[in-house]
């Protein structure tokens, strides 16, 4: 009775105050006045001292942004956005772009190290096996701070750069591939990105390059009501392969802050991109205040023959997740996969799922997700799996599982499925559990805490996805989970 | 090792009111059954034992070795020596049986300050224990009752038990659902650890499980009561006539 009623009033007490990462570097940053016009679209792109064709696209991008109007489909519920009421551009005070590490304030580097991230490759090297190391792209705010291991990345061919710096150094490739996924005009947030996106990573894997290493970024919102709208852009080209994982974290604000990030991944023939995502925005506090708005567009293009491109996604933090990576199978016997574990607590509402749009034949996809709500949240899958005439023989398998901790929490499931060719087999399983007051008391009779009790019963149900991600990131994951889940019992 | 003083217990949040002034005590190497119709509470008695949430105490104590246990928490219950076989085993879904059996004996091992039991020791435990009840092994890689007969719930309940080492184990009708080989397996084990340090108090219906399991004390609980007190004969005296002389002394 006891430890049960401590649990309950944990739940009722739930707080930021097991968020870890809440903290605020103070460093003198530079920024334009808030809002957004023209004019900010313009000096964005000039600060980056972009080429012409760069500010145009978005110009007119920010064109059309204004003839639109927000989605209102998904199941998430937030006041308005003040988009005049945003910062669009934050960057630490440097003169030019730093050439080493010794140029950036020590304060950003300082950063980095609290959050577990190592930026001095000499650091990285010490101790890690060459197989192991990873090589790191730093966005604070709105720039890329710096990129390790450019050097050796490049004795491979692999190009593993900020956008910022690929603009400058291959502008040609940029201009190639970007908005071929998703378009300018995909919609509200891809739009905005479009026009205001300040910066995030370029990868290019050549032709039958399997990169050295993993690549990764991350992504940190310091400044105070500043919006991040990255953008990354991921080529791999005939029979290349690359493993890329992003993460994310921000401080503890009372604001809610907007991050709206267009991804685009390209795979040619016989290409493989795998793509992890560990995302521990802050989630705002126990009644819902403050946290990121995550609204964001990430989109796959299989575009050659044989190609694969598979999402892996642990979503733990945000206050709100509006996001669906997603896969265009056009290339003959290409692969989509969707690998994701969301889990909701407090007040986050999460409405997260995939879609996979079958075009050429032979294309197979795979969705697993699994969600995890407690607290008060609400956590939404909704997919679309769907099959072009062409696509024969194309095949789909999907399993959405939730599972909830305690009754104020709600999940929901909502897939669609649209065939045009008979010859497509598309599954589906869903199922809805509930850790209840009696699993927990049993596990507790055998000598478990009630925390134990739920990370046991939550690992267990986690455990296909888990399997999915890069060894090293798998554990830290699961860590997060467990943090993530902390005095959620009741 | 067990003893309870005069506990009342309700339903929590409600006025409902299920155990009523309850004495009971089981000794250290006792084998202790209690008998009593249906509804007269003797679930509740060991749910109230073992600390499930519920369910009020609005008077009286229970000890554990003079330790009154009403104030700990269902784990460091179990920590403490109590081992609760239920009458409905829950399922875990998506937690191995083995995962659970390790997670289980390190957090008990850990509460009482004692090293984590190392991989090889505990598949030597738990094959053993597995072997001598009859339990397959793959049994053992399912999560944990999911899907499991109703008698294989109730050999993982003891399988459970046997592992845990408890003191004081309580066991809510455990043979019910058991075939008759199966009952002799759960009854050995039982029989198996009968010793001055342990001690058992056995819920049944059925006079057949004391056959097997000879009891040193038969109690008959009635209306949240525990009415009469007797030897091995009472249970006999029970199968014959019934609990209609005790319906009303409560
Ligand atoms: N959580 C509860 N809410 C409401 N009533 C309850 C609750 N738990 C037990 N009861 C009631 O308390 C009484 C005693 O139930 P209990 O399960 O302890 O009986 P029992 O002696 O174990 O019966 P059986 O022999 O059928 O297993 C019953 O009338 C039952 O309906
Ligand atoms: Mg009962």
């Amino acid at each position: 009775m006891p430890a049960v009623q401590e649990t309950i009033d944990q739940v009722k007490a739930i707080d930021v105050s097991e968020y870890k990462y809440g903290f605020i570097t103070d460093v003198e940053m530079e920024k334009p006045a808030k809002g957004l016009t023209e004019d900010t679209v313009r000096y964005i792109s000039a600060r980056k001292n972009e080429p012409a064709w760069m500010l145009e696209w978005r110009l007119d991008a920010f064109r059309r942004w204004k003839t639109m109007t927000e989605p209102s489909w998904a199941r998430v519920h937030y006041p308005e956005i003040d988009f005049q009421d945003i910062y669009y551009y934050a960057a630490p005070k440097m003169n030019g772009a730093p050439k080493s590490l010794d140029e950036v304030d020590p304060a950003i580097l300082d950063a980095y190290k609290k959050l577990g991230i190592p930026l001095r490759e000499q650091e990285i090297l010490a101790g890690v096996e060459p197989q192991n190391r990873v090589a790191v792209d730093a966005v604070f705010d709105s720039v890329s701070v710096v990129t390790t291991f450019r050097a050796e990345l490049a004795k491979a061919g692999v190009i593993f750069c900020s956008i910022s710096d690929a603009l400058q150094e291959h502008p040609e490739l940029v201009r190639k591939y970007i908005g071929t996924v998703v378009p300018v005009t995909d919609n509200y947030y891809a739009t905005l990105n479009s026009a205001v996106f300040t910066d995030g990573s370029f990868v290019y894997i050549p032709k039958g390059v399997r990169c050295p290493m993993e690549l990764s970024t991350y992504f940190r919102i310091n400044e105070k009501n500043t919006g991040q709208f990255e953008r990354t852009l991921i080529i791999a080209e005939e029979g290349s392969y690359v493993s890329y994982l992003e993460g994310c974290t921000a401080p503890q604000r009372d604001e809610n802050q907007l991050h709206a990030a267009v991804v685009e991944l390209i795979t040619m023939d016989d290409a493989e991109i795998k793509y992890s995502t560990v995302q521990n925005w802050y989630p705002g506090d126990a009644n819902g205040k403050g946290g990121i708005y995550n609204f964001v567009t990430k989109r796959g293009d299989c575009r050659g023959k044989n190609s694969k491109i598979s999402w892996t996604q642990v979503e733990t933090g945000s206050a709100i997740t509006w996001k669906y990576p997603s896969c265009i199978l056009r290339g003959d016997g290409s692969r989509g996969e969707f690998y994701s574990i969301a889990v909701s607590n407090g007040m986050q509402q999460v409405d997260s799922g995939t879609k996979m749009i079958h075009l050429g034949k032979n294309t197979t996809s795979r969705i697993i997700s699994k969600g995890i709500s407690a607290g008060r949240s609400q956590n939404t899958y909704r997919g679309l799996v769907s099959a072009h005439r062409k696509a024969t023989n194309a095949r789909n398998f999907t399993n959405c599982d939730s599972l909830l901790i305690g009754n104020q929490c709600g999940a929901h499931t909502v897939p669609y499925i649209e065939s045009k060719t008979s010859t497509a087999t598309f599954e589906h399983e869903a199922t809805t559990s509930k850790i209840s007051e009696d699993q927990l008391f049993y596990c507790m009779q055998r000598g478990l805490s009630a925390e134990d009790a739920t990370a046991l019963i939550v690992n267990g149900f986690v455990k296909d996805v888990l399997q999915q991600l890069p060894m090293e990131f798998a554990v830290e994951a699961q860590k997060l989970i467990s943090i993530s889940l902390e005095g959620s019992v009741g | 090792m067990l003893e309870i003083r005069n506990l009342h217990v309700k339903i929590a949040d409600e006025d409902k009111v299920i155990l009523n002034g309850l004495n009971l005590k089981v000794a250290k190497g006792e084998v202790a059954a209690i008998m009593g119709p249906n509804g007269s509470g003797k679930s509740t008695l060991s749910y109230v034992i073992a600390g499930k949430p519920d369910y009020e105490v609005t008077d009286g104590e229970v000890l554990l070795d003079g330790v009154n246990i009403l104030e700990m928490a269902p784990d460091e219950r179990a920590a403490a020596g109590l081992f609760l076989a239920f009458q409905y085993p829950m399922e875990i879904p998506g937690v191995a049986t083995m995962t659970f059996l390790k997670a289980a004996m390190n957090a008990q091992r850990k509460q009482r300050g004692e090293a984590e039991l190392t991989t090889p020791d505990f598949i030597k435990r738990v094959n053993k224990a597995a072997d001598l009840l009859g339990i397959p092994k793959d049994m053992l890689r399912r999560p944990l009752n999911v899907g499991f007969s109703g008698g294989e719930k109730k050999r993982m309940e003891i399988l459970q038990m046997t592992l845990l080492e408890p003191k004081m184990s309580i066991m809510d009708e455990t043979d019910s659902g058991l075939d008759i080989d199966a009952l002799k397996i759960v009854a050995e084990g039982v029989n198996a650890r009968r010793d001055p340090e342990h001690a058992f108090l056995v819920i049944t219906h059925y006079q057949r499980l004391l056959d097997y399991i000879k009891p040193d004390t038969v109690h008959v609980m009635s209306r949240g009561q525990i009415v009469k007190t007797g030897g091995a004969e009472l249970a006999l005296e029970l199968e014959a006539n019934g609990y209609r002389d005790y319906q009303s002394a409560a």
